[in-house]
Protein backbone atom coordinates (compact mmCIF):
# COMPACT_ATOMS: atom_id res chain seq x y z
CA UNK A 1 0.00 0.00 0.00
CA UNK A 2 1.12 3.35 -0.37
CA UNK A 3 0.45 4.52 2.69
CA UNK A 4 2.58 6.94 4.63
CA UNK A 5 2.88 10.16 3.14
CA UNK A 6 0.24 12.16 1.87
CA UNK A 7 1.00 14.15 -1.32
CA UNK A 8 -1.90 16.13 -2.99
CA UNK A 9 -1.88 13.34 -5.61
CA UNK A 10 0.22 10.42 -6.53
CA UNK A 11 0.19 9.46 -10.71
CA UNK A 12 1.63 6.07 -9.33
CA UNK A 13 -1.53 5.31 -7.34
CA UNK A 14 -3.79 5.72 -10.88
CA UNK A 15 -1.40 3.38 -12.75
CA UNK A 16 -1.37 0.69 -10.15
CA UNK A 17 -4.62 0.68 -9.46
CA UNK A 18 -5.67 1.03 -13.22
CA UNK A 19 -7.87 -1.79 -13.45
CA UNK A 20 -9.94 -1.33 -10.21
CA UNK A 21 -10.21 2.42 -11.27
CA UNK A 22 -11.57 1.52 -14.72
CA UNK A 23 -14.09 -1.09 -13.20
CA UNK A 24 -15.23 1.96 -10.99
CA UNK A 25 -15.98 3.66 -14.06
CA UNK A 26 -17.80 1.03 -15.55
CA UNK A 27 -20.03 0.82 -12.95
CA UNK A 28 -20.25 4.50 -12.51
CA UNK A 29 -21.21 4.72 -16.58
CA UNK A 30 -23.94 1.95 -15.82
CA UNK A 31 -25.87 2.74 -12.93
CA UNK A 32 -26.08 6.32 -14.72
CA UNK A 33 -27.26 5.07 -17.94
CA UNK A 34 -29.72 2.65 -16.78
CA UNK A 35 -31.02 4.90 -14.45
CA UNK A 36 -31.96 7.84 -16.79
CA UNK A 37 -32.89 5.67 -19.41
CA UNK A 38 -35.63 4.44 -17.08
CA UNK A 39 -36.48 7.66 -15.96
CA UNK A 40 -37.06 9.09 -19.53
CA UNK A 41 -38.81 6.10 -20.73
CA UNK A 42 -41.45 6.53 -17.18
CA UNK A 43 -41.19 10.58 -17.23
CA UNK A 44 -42.35 10.73 -20.81
CA UNK A 45 -45.79 8.85 -20.82
CA UNK A 46 -46.32 10.51 -17.51
CA UNK A 47 -45.55 13.97 -18.51
CA UNK A 48 -47.93 13.24 -21.67
CA UNK A 49 -50.52 12.51 -19.52
CA UNK A 50 -50.04 15.57 -16.97
CA UNK A 51 -49.89 17.74 -19.68
CA UNK A 52 -53.55 16.39 -21.30
CA UNK A 53 -55.45 15.53 -18.37
CA UNK A 54 -55.13 18.40 -15.54
CA UNK A 55 -56.51 15.86 -12.87
CA UNK A 56 -53.30 14.09 -13.32
CA UNK A 57 -50.61 17.22 -13.06
CA UNK A 58 -50.95 17.34 -9.59
CA UNK A 59 -50.62 14.17 -8.39
CA UNK A 60 -47.90 13.13 -10.90
CA UNK A 61 -46.04 16.29 -10.01
CA UNK A 62 -46.84 15.92 -5.82
CA UNK A 63 -45.31 12.34 -6.17
CA UNK A 64 -42.47 13.67 -7.90
CA UNK A 65 -41.57 16.84 -6.02
CA UNK A 66 -42.40 14.49 -2.66
CA UNK A 67 -39.19 11.86 -4.16
CA UNK A 68 -37.07 14.51 -5.20
CA UNK A 69 -36.67 16.35 -1.39
CA UNK A 70 -35.96 13.10 -0.24
CA UNK A 71 -32.10 12.98 0.80
CA UNK A 72 -30.51 10.29 -1.29
CA UNK A 73 -28.97 8.62 1.41
CA UNK A 74 -32.15 8.34 3.32
CA UNK A 75 -34.21 7.51 0.34
CA UNK A 76 -31.35 4.53 -0.28
CA UNK A 77 -31.90 3.39 3.73
CA UNK A 78 -35.61 3.41 3.31
CA UNK A 79 -35.68 1.21 0.16
CA UNK A 80 -33.36 -1.05 1.49
CA UNK A 81 -35.63 -2.79 4.04
CA UNK A 82 -38.20 -2.61 1.09
CA UNK A 83 -36.62 -4.53 -1.56
CA UNK A 84 -34.70 -6.56 0.64
CA UNK A 85 -31.30 -6.03 -0.39
CA UNK A 86 -29.00 -2.48 0.96
CA UNK A 87 -26.28 -3.08 -1.77
CA UNK A 88 -28.06 -3.82 -4.89
CA UNK A 89 -28.92 -2.19 -8.27
CA UNK A 90 -32.82 -2.09 -7.70
CA UNK A 91 -32.30 -0.26 -4.11
CA UNK A 92 -29.62 2.27 -6.05
CA UNK A 93 -31.87 2.47 -9.34
CA UNK A 94 -35.21 3.21 -7.77
CA UNK A 95 -33.94 5.95 -6.09
CA UNK A 96 -31.58 7.54 -8.94
CA UNK A 97 -35.00 7.31 -11.22
CA UNK A 98 -37.09 9.02 -8.45
CA UNK A 99 -34.78 12.04 -8.72
CA UNK A 100 -34.94 11.94 -12.43
CA UNK A 101 -38.19 11.76 -13.00
CA UNK A 102 -39.30 14.96 -11.38
CA UNK A 103 -36.77 16.96 -13.73
CA UNK A 104 -37.86 15.41 -16.50
CA UNK A 105 -41.40 15.14 -16.68
CA UNK A 106 -41.05 19.07 -15.21
CA UNK A 107 -39.51 20.25 -18.55
CA UNK A 108 -41.06 17.90 -21.10
CA UNK A 109 -45.00 19.65 -19.78
CA UNK A 110 -42.97 22.83 -20.20
CA UNK A 111 -41.97 21.85 -23.85
CA UNK A 112 -45.64 20.48 -24.32
CA UNK A 113 -47.04 23.77 -23.09
CA UNK A 114 -44.75 25.67 -25.06
CA UNK A 115 -45.63 24.27 -28.57
CA UNK A 116 -47.23 26.83 -30.65
CA UNK A 117 -50.81 26.83 -31.12
CA UNK A 118 -50.05 27.68 -34.76
CA UNK A 119 -48.38 24.15 -34.82
CA UNK A 120 -51.08 22.09 -33.46
CA UNK A 121 -54.05 23.98 -35.53
CA UNK A 122 -51.98 23.14 -38.45
CA UNK A 123 -51.86 19.57 -37.55
CA UNK A 124 -55.29 19.03 -36.68
CA UNK A 125 -56.16 21.14 -40.62
CA UNK A 126 -53.75 18.72 -42.05
CA UNK A 127 -56.70 15.81 -40.35
CA UNK A 128 -53.81 13.98 -37.90
CA UNK A 129 -55.33 12.34 -35.05
CA UNK A 130 -54.66 13.52 -31.77
CA UNK A 131 -52.19 10.60 -31.17
CA UNK A 132 -50.70 11.40 -34.16
CA UNK A 133 -50.33 14.90 -33.59
CA UNK A 134 -48.85 14.23 -30.55
CA UNK A 135 -45.91 12.09 -31.64
CA UNK A 136 -45.28 13.85 -35.19
CA UNK A 137 -45.63 17.60 -33.91
CA UNK A 138 -46.39 17.69 -29.87
CA UNK A 139 -43.28 15.97 -29.02
CA UNK A 140 -40.57 16.55 -32.05
CA UNK A 141 -41.45 20.40 -31.13
CA UNK A 142 -41.26 19.97 -26.92
CA UNK A 143 -37.67 18.06 -27.89
CA UNK A 144 -35.70 20.97 -27.16
CA UNK A 145 -36.72 21.27 -23.53
CA UNK A 146 -37.00 17.32 -22.89
CA UNK A 147 -33.16 17.64 -23.76
CA UNK A 148 -32.83 20.44 -21.54
CA UNK A 149 -33.68 17.84 -18.98
CA UNK A 150 -32.39 14.82 -19.90
CA UNK A 151 -28.79 17.43 -19.76
CA UNK A 152 -30.17 18.11 -16.02
CA UNK A 153 -31.08 14.99 -14.77
CA UNK A 154 -27.99 12.97 -16.30
CA UNK A 155 -25.70 15.30 -14.66
CA UNK A 156 -28.06 14.72 -11.33
CA UNK A 157 -27.52 11.62 -11.44
CA UNK A 158 -23.64 11.35 -12.04
CA UNK A 159 -23.27 13.57 -8.88
CA UNK A 160 -25.55 10.88 -7.04
CA UNK A 161 -24.45 7.90 -7.95
CA UNK A 162 -21.45 8.82 -5.76
CA UNK A 163 -23.41 8.19 -2.90
CA UNK A 164 -24.49 4.76 -3.47
CA UNK A 165 -21.01 4.09 -2.06
CA UNK A 166 -22.33 4.35 1.23
CA UNK A 167 -24.50 1.48 0.16
CA UNK A 168 -21.60 -0.92 -1.44
CA UNK A 169 -22.04 0.29 -5.00
CA UNK A 170 -20.79 3.71 -6.00
CA UNK A 171 -18.82 3.59 -8.94
CA UNK A 172 -16.50 5.79 -8.51
CA UNK A 173 -18.02 6.72 -5.04
CA UNK A 174 -15.98 3.90 -3.91
CA UNK A 175 -12.35 5.67 -4.67
CA UNK A 176 -13.99 8.55 -2.43
CA UNK A 177 -14.75 6.26 0.52
CA UNK A 178 -11.81 4.51 0.03
CA UNK A 179 -9.56 7.24 0.13
CA UNK A 180 -11.60 8.95 2.88
CA UNK A 181 -11.02 5.17 5.04
CA UNK A 182 -7.26 5.37 4.27
CA UNK A 183 -6.98 9.16 4.68
CA UNK A 184 -5.52 9.13 1.23
CA UNK A 185 -6.08 12.08 -1.49
CA UNK A 186 -4.97 10.55 -4.62
CA UNK A 187 -8.62 8.61 -4.63
CA UNK A 188 -10.38 11.09 -3.58
CA UNK A 189 -9.27 13.67 -6.31
CA UNK A 190 -9.50 10.56 -8.81
CA UNK A 191 -12.92 9.80 -8.00
CA UNK A 192 -13.83 14.08 -7.94
CA UNK A 193 -12.18 14.61 -11.19
CA UNK A 194 -13.38 11.88 -13.59
CA UNK A 195 -17.05 12.04 -12.17
CA UNK A 196 -16.85 15.43 -13.45
CA UNK A 197 -15.05 14.36 -16.50
CA UNK A 198 -17.89 12.12 -16.92
CA UNK A 199 -20.41 14.71 -16.65
CA UNK A 200 -18.71 16.77 -19.14
CA UNK A 201 -18.45 14.47 -21.62
CA UNK A 202 -22.03 13.03 -21.13
CA UNK A 203 -23.58 16.71 -21.64
CA UNK A 204 -21.63 16.56 -24.84
CA UNK A 205 -23.19 13.56 -26.13
CA UNK A 206 -26.22 15.24 -24.84
CA UNK A 207 -25.63 18.22 -26.70
CA UNK A 208 -24.47 16.34 -29.63
CA UNK A 209 -27.87 13.96 -29.73
CA UNK A 210 -29.85 17.23 -29.63
CA UNK A 211 -28.12 18.89 -32.92
CA UNK A 212 -29.10 15.33 -34.91
CA UNK A 213 -32.95 15.14 -33.32
CA UNK A 214 -33.37 18.63 -33.21
CA UNK A 215 -31.93 20.02 -36.34
CA UNK A 216 -34.10 23.23 -36.87
CA UNK A 217 -32.92 24.55 -32.82
CA UNK A 218 -30.25 25.51 -32.10
CA UNK A 219 -28.90 24.17 -28.62
CA UNK A 220 -29.78 26.57 -25.94
CA UNK A 221 -27.33 26.60 -22.83
CA UNK A 222 -29.99 25.04 -20.24
CA UNK A 223 -31.07 27.58 -17.85
CA UNK A 224 -31.06 26.35 -14.27
CA UNK A 225 -32.78 29.89 -12.47
CA UNK A 226 -34.05 28.03 -9.54
CA UNK A 227 -31.66 25.64 -9.96
CA UNK A 228 -31.83 21.76 -9.49
CA UNK B 1 -44.40 -6.69 9.53
CA UNK B 2 -42.12 -7.60 12.05
CA UNK B 3 -39.59 -5.02 10.79
CA UNK B 4 -42.18 -2.00 10.89
CA UNK B 5 -43.31 -3.34 14.35
CA UNK B 6 -39.28 -2.51 15.08
CA UNK B 7 -38.84 0.97 13.75
CA UNK B 8 -42.39 1.67 15.63
CA UNK B 9 -40.55 0.08 18.78
CA UNK B 10 -37.65 2.15 17.85
CA UNK B 11 -39.43 5.89 17.68
CA UNK B 12 -41.18 4.92 21.03
CA UNK B 13 -38.12 4.34 22.94
CA UNK B 14 -37.89 7.42 24.82
CA UNK B 15 -34.00 7.02 25.28
CA UNK B 16 -33.96 7.35 22.09
CA UNK B 17 -35.19 10.77 21.64
CA UNK B 18 -33.08 12.34 24.31
CA UNK B 19 -29.32 12.13 25.78
CA UNK B 20 -26.23 12.91 23.72
CA UNK B 21 -27.28 10.62 20.68
CA UNK B 22 -30.84 11.62 20.80
CA UNK B 23 -33.46 12.40 18.22
CA UNK B 24 -33.40 15.89 19.39
CA UNK B 25 -29.95 16.67 19.46
CA UNK B 26 -29.04 15.43 16.83
CA UNK B 27 -32.10 17.17 14.92
CA UNK B 28 -30.77 20.61 16.62
CA UNK B 29 -27.19 19.49 15.05
CA UNK B 30 -28.51 19.51 11.77
CA UNK B 31 -30.42 22.62 11.89
CA UNK B 32 -27.64 24.22 13.18
CA UNK B 33 -25.06 23.31 10.33
CA UNK B 34 -27.54 24.25 7.48
CA UNK B 35 -28.61 27.46 9.35
CA UNK B 36 -25.05 28.52 9.59
CA UNK B 37 -24.09 27.16 6.02
CA UNK B 38 -27.40 29.16 4.61
CA UNK B 39 -26.88 32.28 6.03
CA UNK B 40 -22.83 32.27 5.08
CA UNK B 41 -24.12 31.67 1.40
CA UNK B 42 -26.18 34.39 1.77
CA UNK B 43 -23.70 36.81 2.55
CA UNK B 44 -21.28 35.36 0.52
CA UNK B 45 -22.98 34.45 -2.85
CA UNK B 46 -25.87 37.00 -2.47
CA UNK B 47 -23.66 39.62 -2.21
CA UNK B 48 -21.61 39.11 -5.05
CA UNK B 49 -24.93 38.50 -6.79
CA UNK B 50 -26.33 41.89 -6.00
CA UNK B 51 -23.11 43.42 -6.87
CA UNK B 52 -22.45 41.95 -10.04
CA UNK B 53 -26.26 42.15 -11.01
CA UNK B 54 -25.65 46.26 -9.88
CA UNK B 55 -23.04 46.77 -11.41
CA UNK B 56 -23.68 44.34 -15.01
CA UNK B 57 -20.28 43.71 -14.87
CA UNK B 58 -18.13 40.16 -15.34
CA UNK B 59 -21.61 38.74 -13.92
CA UNK B 60 -21.34 35.79 -16.78
CA UNK B 61 -18.44 34.55 -15.91
CA UNK B 62 -19.10 34.55 -12.19
CA UNK B 63 -22.26 32.96 -12.74
CA UNK B 64 -20.60 30.35 -15.12
CA UNK B 65 -18.09 29.59 -12.94
CA UNK B 66 -20.20 28.88 -10.38
CA UNK B 67 -22.64 26.66 -12.12
CA UNK B 68 -19.61 24.86 -13.26
CA UNK B 69 -18.61 24.20 -9.27
CA UNK B 70 -22.06 22.13 -9.12
CA UNK B 71 -20.36 19.39 -10.91
CA UNK B 72 -18.20 18.43 -8.13
CA UNK B 73 -19.47 15.57 -5.87
CA UNK B 74 -20.24 16.56 -2.13
CA UNK B 75 -18.71 13.55 -0.75
CA UNK B 76 -15.37 14.20 -2.58
CA UNK B 77 -14.94 17.67 -1.24
CA UNK B 78 -16.50 16.77 2.21
CA UNK B 79 -13.49 13.68 2.74
CA UNK B 80 -11.21 15.64 1.04
CA UNK B 81 -11.43 18.09 3.39
CA UNK B 82 -12.07 15.99 6.32
CA UNK B 83 -8.59 13.86 6.00
CA UNK B 84 -6.20 17.49 5.63
CA UNK B 85 -4.53 17.79 8.66
CA UNK B 86 -5.23 21.68 8.87
CA UNK B 87 -9.09 20.64 9.16
CA UNK B 88 -9.56 17.52 9.73
CA UNK B 89 -12.14 16.52 12.05
CA UNK B 90 -12.19 19.93 14.04
CA UNK B 91 -15.43 20.93 15.85
CA UNK B 92 -16.63 17.04 15.22
CA UNK B 93 -16.68 17.58 11.68
CA UNK B 94 -18.56 20.85 11.86
CA UNK B 95 -15.33 22.73 9.95
CA UNK B 96 -15.01 20.49 7.58
CA UNK B 97 -18.95 20.17 6.30
CA UNK B 98 -19.65 23.61 6.83
CA UNK B 99 -16.87 24.43 4.13
CA UNK B 100 -18.15 21.35 1.34
CA UNK B 101 -21.78 22.30 1.93
CA UNK B 102 -20.88 26.31 1.45
CA UNK B 103 -19.68 25.48 -1.70
CA UNK B 104 -22.98 23.91 -2.46
CA UNK B 105 -25.08 26.91 -1.21
CA UNK B 106 -23.36 29.40 -3.19
CA UNK B 107 -24.12 28.57 -6.96
CA UNK B 108 -27.53 28.65 -6.48
CA UNK B 109 -28.18 31.96 -4.57
CA UNK B 110 -25.12 33.79 -6.85
CA UNK B 111 -27.14 32.95 -9.77
CA UNK B 112 -30.68 33.28 -8.86
CA UNK B 113 -29.54 36.96 -7.43
CA UNK B 114 -27.57 37.95 -10.47
CA UNK B 115 -30.30 36.68 -12.64
CA UNK B 116 -33.32 38.30 -10.33
CA UNK B 117 -31.00 41.56 -10.51
CA UNK B 118 -30.92 41.67 -14.66
CA UNK B 119 -34.14 41.29 -14.80
CA UNK B 120 -34.98 44.27 -12.96
CA UNK B 121 -36.99 46.47 -15.63
CA UNK B 122 -33.99 48.87 -17.26
CA UNK B 123 -37.37 51.61 -17.36
CA UNK B 124 -37.25 51.02 -13.56
CA UNK B 125 -33.47 51.39 -13.03
CA UNK B 126 -33.73 54.73 -15.26
CA UNK B 127 -36.86 56.31 -12.70
CA UNK B 128 -34.79 55.59 -9.91
CA UNK B 129 -31.63 57.39 -11.61
CA UNK B 130 -34.38 60.17 -13.22
CA UNK B 131 -36.04 60.91 -8.71
CA UNK B 132 -31.99 61.42 -8.13
CA UNK B 133 -31.62 57.87 -6.29
CA UNK B 134 -27.66 56.97 -6.29
CA UNK B 135 -26.60 53.59 -7.22
CA UNK B 136 -26.80 52.74 -3.61
CA UNK B 137 -30.32 53.74 -3.05
CA UNK B 138 -31.47 52.87 -6.21
CA UNK B 139 -29.31 48.99 -5.04
CA UNK B 140 -31.28 49.30 -1.37
CA UNK B 141 -34.68 50.16 -2.02
CA UNK B 142 -35.56 49.65 -5.87
CA UNK B 143 -33.21 46.99 -7.23
CA UNK B 144 -33.07 44.43 -4.12
CA UNK B 145 -36.75 44.36 -3.53
CA UNK B 146 -37.64 43.71 -7.11
CA UNK B 147 -35.04 40.92 -6.88
CA UNK B 148 -36.29 38.80 -3.93
CA UNK B 149 -38.63 36.39 -5.51
CA UNK B 150 -35.32 35.02 -7.60
CA UNK B 151 -33.01 35.62 -4.66
CA UNK B 152 -35.78 33.54 -2.35
CA UNK B 153 -35.86 30.96 -4.91
CA UNK B 154 -32.41 30.35 -4.76
CA UNK B 155 -32.45 30.40 -0.91
CA UNK B 156 -34.68 27.81 -1.23
CA UNK B 157 -33.05 25.45 -3.98
CA UNK B 158 -29.67 25.67 -1.43
CA UNK B 159 -31.34 25.23 1.88
CA UNK B 160 -33.29 21.95 0.17
CA UNK B 161 -29.78 21.22 -0.77
CA UNK B 162 -27.86 21.73 1.90
CA UNK B 163 -30.14 19.98 4.77
CA UNK B 164 -30.25 16.88 2.23
CA UNK B 165 -26.38 16.84 2.36
CA UNK B 166 -25.71 17.77 5.39
CA UNK B 167 -26.55 13.68 6.20
CA UNK B 168 -23.72 13.06 4.31
CA UNK B 169 -22.29 15.09 6.78
CA UNK B 170 -22.29 12.48 9.23
CA UNK B 171 -19.88 10.36 7.27
CA UNK B 172 -17.08 12.51 8.36
CA UNK B 173 -18.10 12.37 11.93
CA UNK B 174 -20.20 15.40 12.61
CA UNK B 175 -23.07 13.94 14.48
CA UNK B 176 -26.68 14.75 13.18
CA UNK B 177 -29.53 12.83 11.77
CA UNK B 178 -27.87 11.50 9.30
CA UNK B 179 -25.43 9.69 12.15
CA UNK B 180 -28.79 6.81 12.59
CA UNK B 181 -28.32 6.50 8.94
CA UNK B 182 -24.96 6.17 8.60
CA UNK B 183 -24.11 3.64 11.70
CA UNK B 184 -27.68 1.71 10.90
CA UNK B 185 -25.89 0.66 7.55
CA UNK B 186 -22.29 0.42 9.07
CA UNK B 187 -23.88 -2.09 11.80
CA UNK B 188 -26.07 -3.46 9.46
CA UNK B 189 -29.03 -2.55 11.30
CA UNK B 190 -31.80 -1.37 8.80
CA UNK B 191 -34.23 -0.44 11.62
CA UNK B 192 -31.90 2.15 12.62
CA UNK B 193 -31.03 2.91 8.97
CA UNK B 194 -34.47 3.10 8.09
CA UNK B 195 -35.65 5.42 10.82
CA UNK B 196 -33.10 7.41 10.78
CA UNK B 197 -33.92 8.13 7.03
CA UNK B 198 -37.84 9.12 8.07
CA UNK B 199 -36.25 11.72 10.39
CA UNK B 200 -34.23 13.43 7.53
CA UNK B 201 -36.85 13.01 5.12
CA UNK B 202 -39.40 14.53 7.50
CA UNK B 203 -36.85 17.36 7.88
CA UNK B 204 -36.20 17.80 4.58
CA UNK B 205 -39.89 18.05 4.03
CA UNK B 206 -40.26 20.22 6.86
CA UNK B 207 -37.64 22.86 5.52
CA UNK B 208 -39.06 22.98 2.12
CA UNK B 209 -42.39 23.67 3.39
CA UNK B 210 -40.95 26.80 6.04
CA UNK B 211 -39.06 28.07 2.96
CA UNK B 212 -42.58 27.84 0.68
CA UNK B 213 -43.59 30.34 3.50
CA UNK B 214 -40.76 32.33 4.33
CA UNK B 215 -40.84 32.86 0.63
CA UNK B 216 -44.04 34.03 0.26
CA UNK B 217 -43.87 36.76 3.74
CA UNK B 218 -40.76 37.85 2.41
CA UNK B 219 -41.78 38.55 -0.69
CA UNK B 220 -43.01 42.52 -1.09
CA UNK B 221 -46.30 42.70 -1.48
CA UNK B 222 -47.11 43.78 -4.85
CA UNK B 223 -45.07 41.42 -5.81
CA UNK B 224 -46.55 38.27 -4.65
CA UNK B 225 -49.21 37.37 -7.36
CA UNK B 226 -46.88 36.59 -9.36
CA UNK B 227 -44.89 34.72 -7.20
CA UNK B 228 -47.90 32.49 -5.62
CA UNK B 229 -48.19 31.04 -9.77
CA UNK B 230 -44.71 29.71 -9.14
CA UNK B 231 -45.79 28.84 -5.60
CA UNK B 232 -46.69 24.92 -5.60
CA UNK B 233 -43.07 23.88 -6.60
CA UNK B 234 -41.10 22.94 -3.57
CA UNK B 235 -37.63 22.66 -5.13
CA UNK B 236 -38.71 22.56 -8.50
CA UNK B 237 -36.20 23.15 -10.81
CA UNK B 238 -37.34 25.58 -13.45
CA UNK B 239 -38.57 24.49 -17.02
CA UNK B 240 -34.75 24.92 -18.53
CA UNK B 241 -34.16 25.58 -22.36
CA UNK B 242 -36.48 26.28 -24.87
CA UNK B 243 -37.69 29.65 -25.58
CA UNK B 244 -39.41 30.61 -22.54
CA UNK B 245 -37.96 33.77 -21.41
CA UNK B 246 -37.62 32.59 -17.92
Amino acid sequence: MLIGTNPFFRWSYVTDNWSQIQADLVQHIELSVIAVAIGTAISIPLAVLAWRYRLVRAPVFGIASTLYIIPSLALFAILGPITGFVASYPTAEIALVGYTLLIMIWNTVAGLDAVPEDARDAATGLGYTPTAALIRVDLPLALPFIFAGLRVATATVIGLVTVTALIGLGGLGQQITYGFNIGYNTPIIVGLVLSIALAAVADLLLVGAQRLAVPWSRTRRPREVAGV
Amino acid sequence: MSFFAHVFGWFTTSSNWWGPQGILLLFWHQLTLSAVVVVGAVVLGGGLGLFLGHTGRGGLVAVNAANAFRAVPTLALLTLLAIQPAISLKWNGFLAAWIALTALAIPPILTNTYVGMREVDADVRDAAKGMGLTGGQSLRTVEAPLAVPFVMAGVRTASIEVVATSTLAAYVSYTDLGTFVISGLNENNSVLAFSGALLVAAMAGLVALVLTVLTRVLTPRPLRRRRAVRANDLALPQPVGGTQPL
